[in-house]
């Protein structure tokens, strides 16, 4: 099966249409960014307190709202993340907002106590089994289970807790509604249930996540991490530029500071939030892009040696359409693994996959659109100064200027 | 071409062998090797639930207290020496920031004396500068490259005792280190796998007071077997405010020993300035000597006065580690004389150094995740793993027929040296790293689809297969090297400048590319030379 066989497109006679609408969606980006004022930050950029709660039924929003505001002064966001396979699940936040780490710390504190007191049951002195660690489950579990009559000694009392807590995170997600889901633990007897029952109860909600960012952390993770790419740019740019021409470097990092621009852009107008993850992705789409760049670079190159009478738009268009068949592919394959994992992934990594959704889209025609018309412009730019006598040197063949690729290959 | 297919076989094998091995080792049995994937392919505290702490040590404290001591010193120096001034102040700095800031104001010193003065600060406090203001009024600050080693010591200090506390707690895998660059950065970054509530972690890590020293009671001071055995020799009953403690063996194999001790210790580890190991007055015999803070001095000196000929313990975190007798009144600076070795000398001063934090640790930052979200997370990611490879070699296969089933293997072999890799490495998994193979997936992918595209063109042209196969890795080779050379550069400046997350990313990147490069075009080539050997002058390739 071929897909694309000799084909002969004119792409960079329709380079307009794209620059136009790469333009538009820059804009468009940029002036959501500027009307919501700001990006959405992720709690690892934006400096405060979060915590993510699993509730056993359809959270109300409005009622955790109300008596979290009674215990913290500050302004405090519910939002609720159901969808994307996710059940019943809310995030509870505060921003820094000019408080320092420890009210940020006691923020996290009152808030799991204000969750106890509005919807479990704080008086009845048993301990809430659906948020609890394994320590504290043990302590509270050794004695009374002694009383009971059930004989263990400590390894099997760890072992037995460790199974229960084991039970609960991996078959029903940290949350259980009845002791009975517990019937099935290795090691579970009526004596044991019983005692469970006795000592424990079950508030609705689990608290899954919880997360703390002091101002000062906060600054320093955006800070490196924009650091790092900047530097990772350039250190692509100084190699392509060895590699080929300047020009090539610049086009292809344009290229991708382009796809870049516009998936933030589009996190903007969606309402997606920048979190570290999506920060990984993003590096993941300035690989991609620069893959996919180079590679028509690559046969521009090759064919540059073979066609000297070519114009250069001519022999760009000739390398985009021999890579063509690649292109698809590659991009095809790569967005069915990436559209699998925005179906199935999940909420962790919901922002990671809308991320590469967008990118693989933008990187692959940039390098078309975006890249090999930066060159094309500076090449016909750089000949019409050359024509024009203003006292340069006699003018070089265009063809010179480009590095030759090593012809000897290795196996 | 048979003998180097030979060779090369023979290296693909080895290659596969050695990373099977490093995944799961040489199991025995079943349950051997669900332990053996267990143990090499750690996960990250992302998918595995756990907390990332970042704490911040406010340095400010350690150089507020060495200006506090140095004034207490210069005060007993000055009254040594005659010279007397109205009023002695330390600068109460705000924040790390304020460190440098730092300040001793002295005010009204005899101007007749003011010679004297500076040759006093200048041959005792040889680590302050002493600027003058008037004539009768100076200020003193750390110099800079001090300023720079006391904040280096209390973030390390910090880390120890942090550790030490840590280590208490039980918690398998932990790492305690300096987060960011030291001397520049006062964070230290605490990871406790499986730790999803860390409040109590956060409060055992910022305590200040787990040192203690007390006194052994008077009528038994000496060990006792057991605690059943000092609760029959006393009767039954613990007489009032005092405890049994145990004490922590110094040999392994060694008897228990406890100790009847007071409740309310003499001295803890706030009192605590600093400690050192050092030879004693006699030969072949170490001695630790400490210093107290000046309240803590004049308590010591109180109890000690009171108890000379007694006995006293230092406990350190619930823990005897050493019982020493009172030989005489001690004030602000004594010592704990008669010790075995340096080795014991040099632990006791670290257990009396480590039971105090030089300053207030602070949470900066905070992630925990609970081990459901953890193992949601993991369901969810492997389920779109198996999705995502299944729909490519449905692709593949469709698209290149049999030639799909070559790039189907290279991409198997990829995963395999890639998970080995991070098993050998000792490399943990997270979910950014789980981001560098979905984008190694899609180079090695893009790899074979590069080659394959090329041996086509060639055959269009009317090469034979063998030929057309050649050229094709070839041409395709310097575009591979082009494609992977710089992601691998943008890769070495992203683990270089990066932090955590982004680093991963870069390391599981960088293993995955150098594996593509090895199985899209050395094995991939292997296996096409296999298939064309077998039938020489092949007319069509199924490609």
């Amino acid at each position: 099966m071929e897909l694309f066989k000799n084909t002969n497109y004119d792409f960079l006679g329709k380079k307009w249409p794209f620059i136009i609408a790469s333009l538009v969606l820059t804009v468009a980006g940029f002036g959501s960014i500027a009307l919501k004022g700001g990006l959405k930050y992720g709690i690892d950029f934006k400096e405060g307190t979060l915590i993510q709660v699993k509730f056993a039924n359809p959270p109300q929003d409005n009622k955790i709202r109300s008596a979290m505001l009674q215990k913290i002064k500050t302004e405090v966001s519910v939002q609720d993340l159901s969808g994307n396979g996710v059940v019943n699940t809310v995030e509870i936040g505060t921003e820094a907002k000019g408080q320092g780490e420890s009210q940020l710390n006691t923020n996290q504190n009152t808030m799991r106590a204000v969750l106890t007191d509005t919807f479990g049951q704080p008086g009845s002195g048993k301990l809430d089994l659906n948020n609890t660690s394994e320590e504290e489950l043990t302590n509270r579990l050794r004695d009374p289970l002694a009383r009971a009559g059930v004989a263990l000694n400590e390894d099997q009392l760890k072992t037995l807790i460790r199974n229960i807590l084991g039970e609960m995170n991996t078959q029903h997600s940290g949350l259980i509604v009845d002791f009975s889901q517990l019937s099935s633990v290795a090691g579970m007897n009526s004596g044991i249930m019983n005692t469970l029952r006795q000592e424990c109860y079950l508030a609705p909600f689990h608290v899954v996540s919880a997360q703390m960012v002091g101002p000062k952390v906060g600054a320093k993770l955006r800070e490196k991490a924009v650091l790092a790419t900047l530097y990772a740019l350039a250190g692509m740019l100084a190699y392509i530029a060895f590699r080929f021409e300047w020009i090539y470097g610049l086009g292809a990092v344009i290229a991708c500071f382009h796809d870049t621009l516009i998936t933030i852009g589009l996190f903007s107008l969606f309402d997606k939030e920048i979190s570290m993850t999506v920060i990984a992705a993003l590096l993941t789409l300035v690989g991609y892009s620069m893959n996919d760049t180079i590679v028509i670079f690559d046969r521009i190159r090759e064919n540059l040696k073979f066609s000297r009478k070519e114009s250069l738009e001519a022999v760009m268009n000739r390398a985009v359409n021999q890579t063509l068949s690649r292109t698809v592919m590659t991009s095809g394959l790569t967005f069915l693994t990436v559209i699998a994992l925005f179906i199935f992934g999940g909420p962790v990594l919901g922002g990671f996959s809308f991320a590469l959704v967008c990118g693989i889209i933008v990187g692959t025609y940039s390098s078309v659109f975006i890249a090999s018309p930066i060159v094309l412009f500076w090449h016909n730019y750089a000949d019409s100064r050359r024509k024009t006598p203003v006292g340069g040197g006699p003018a070089t063949p265009r063809v010179e200027t480009v590095r030759k690729s090593p012809t000897k290959a290795v196996r | 071409m048979q003998k180097n297919l030979k060779t090369r076989t023979v290296i693909i094998v080895v290659t596969i062998l050695l990373c099977v091995v490093g995944i799961i080792g040489l199991p025995t049995s079943k349950a051997d090797l669900v332990d053996h994937l267990k143990n090499s392919i750690r996960l990250g505290l992302d998918l595995k639930g756990g907390s990332h702490l970042v704490m911040e040590v406010q340095v400010q404290d350690a150089v507020k207290g060495d200006a506090q001591q140095t004034v207490e010193r210069l005060q007993q120096e000055g009254a040594k020496q005659g010279i007397v001034w109205n009023s002695a102040e330390v600068s109460d700095p705000q924040s790390v920031d304020d460190a440098g800031k730092v300040t001793i104001t002295i005010k009204g010193v005899n101007p007749t004396k003011s010679s004297d003065f500076r040759n006093l600060v200048s041959t005792e406090f040889p680590t302050y500068i002493l600027t003058t203001v008037n004539s009768t009024d100076y200020s003193m600050k750390l110099k800079p490259s001090d300023l720079i080693d006391l904040k280096k010591l209390a973030v390390q200090g910090s880390i120890d005792t942090i550790s030490n506390r840590i280590n208490d707690m039980g918690v398998a895998e932990t790492s305690v280190q300096q987060y960011g660059q030291s001397g520049a950065d006062y964070q230290i970054l605490i990871e406790l796998p499986g730790v999803d509530d860390p409040a109590r972690a956060k409060e055992q890590i910022g305590t200040t007071a787990v040192l203690q020293i007390t006194g052994v009671d008077k009528q038994h001071d000496t060990a006792f077997t057991s605690r059943d055995d000092a609760l029959a020799k006393l009767g039954g009953v613990l007489p009032l405010n005092e405890t049994l403690v145990r004490s922590k063996p110094r040999v392994r194999g060694q008897g228990e020993e406890w100790f009847l001790v007071g409740k309310v210790p003499v001295i803890t580890g706030k009192d605590m300035r600093n400690a050192r190991a050092g030879q004693g007055d006699t030969a072949r015999t170490w001695q630790t000597s400490f210093t107290l803070s000046q309240d803590g001095g004049r308590r010591f000196a109180r109890f000690t006065g009171d108890h000379v000929g007694d006995k006293l313990a230092v406990i350190l975190d619930n823990d005897i580690v050493s019982v020493a007798t009172i030989n005489e009144r001690i004030e602000d600076s004594g010592r704990i004389m008669g010790l075995g070795s340096e080795e014991e000398a040099a632990d006791l001063a670290r257990y009396l150094r480590s039971g105090s934090l030089p300053a207030r640790v602070t949470p900066a930052f905070e992630n925990s995740v609970g081990p459901s979200l953890g193992a949601d997370s993991i369901h969810q990611g492997i389920v779109a793993g198996i999705a995502g490879l299944l729909a490519v070699i449905v692709v593949m296969l469709a698209y290149y027929k049999r030639s799909g089933v070559n790039a189907v293997l290279a991409l198997f072999l990829n995963t395999i040296i890639l998970l080995a890799a991070i098993s050998y490495l000792h490399a943990a998994l997270t979910l950014p790293g789980i981001a560098g193979v979905i984008l190694t997936i899609g180079m090695a992918v893009d790899s074979n689809v590069l080659i394959f595209e090329r041996i086509r063109e060639e055959l269009r042209t009317g090469k034979g297969v063998i030929a057309a196969v050649d050229t094709g890795f070839n041409k395709a080779w310097w575009t591979i090297v082009d494609t992977h050379v710089t992601t691998i550069v943008s890769c070495a400046f992203l683990f270089l400048f990066g932090e955590g997350p982004v680093r991963g990313f870069a390391v599981t990147l960088t293993i995955g590319l150098f594996a593509n490069v090895f199985t899209a075009v050395f094995v991939s080539r292997t296996i096409f030379n296999w298939e064309l050997s077998g039938r020489r002058g092949m007319e069509a390739l199924s490609i």
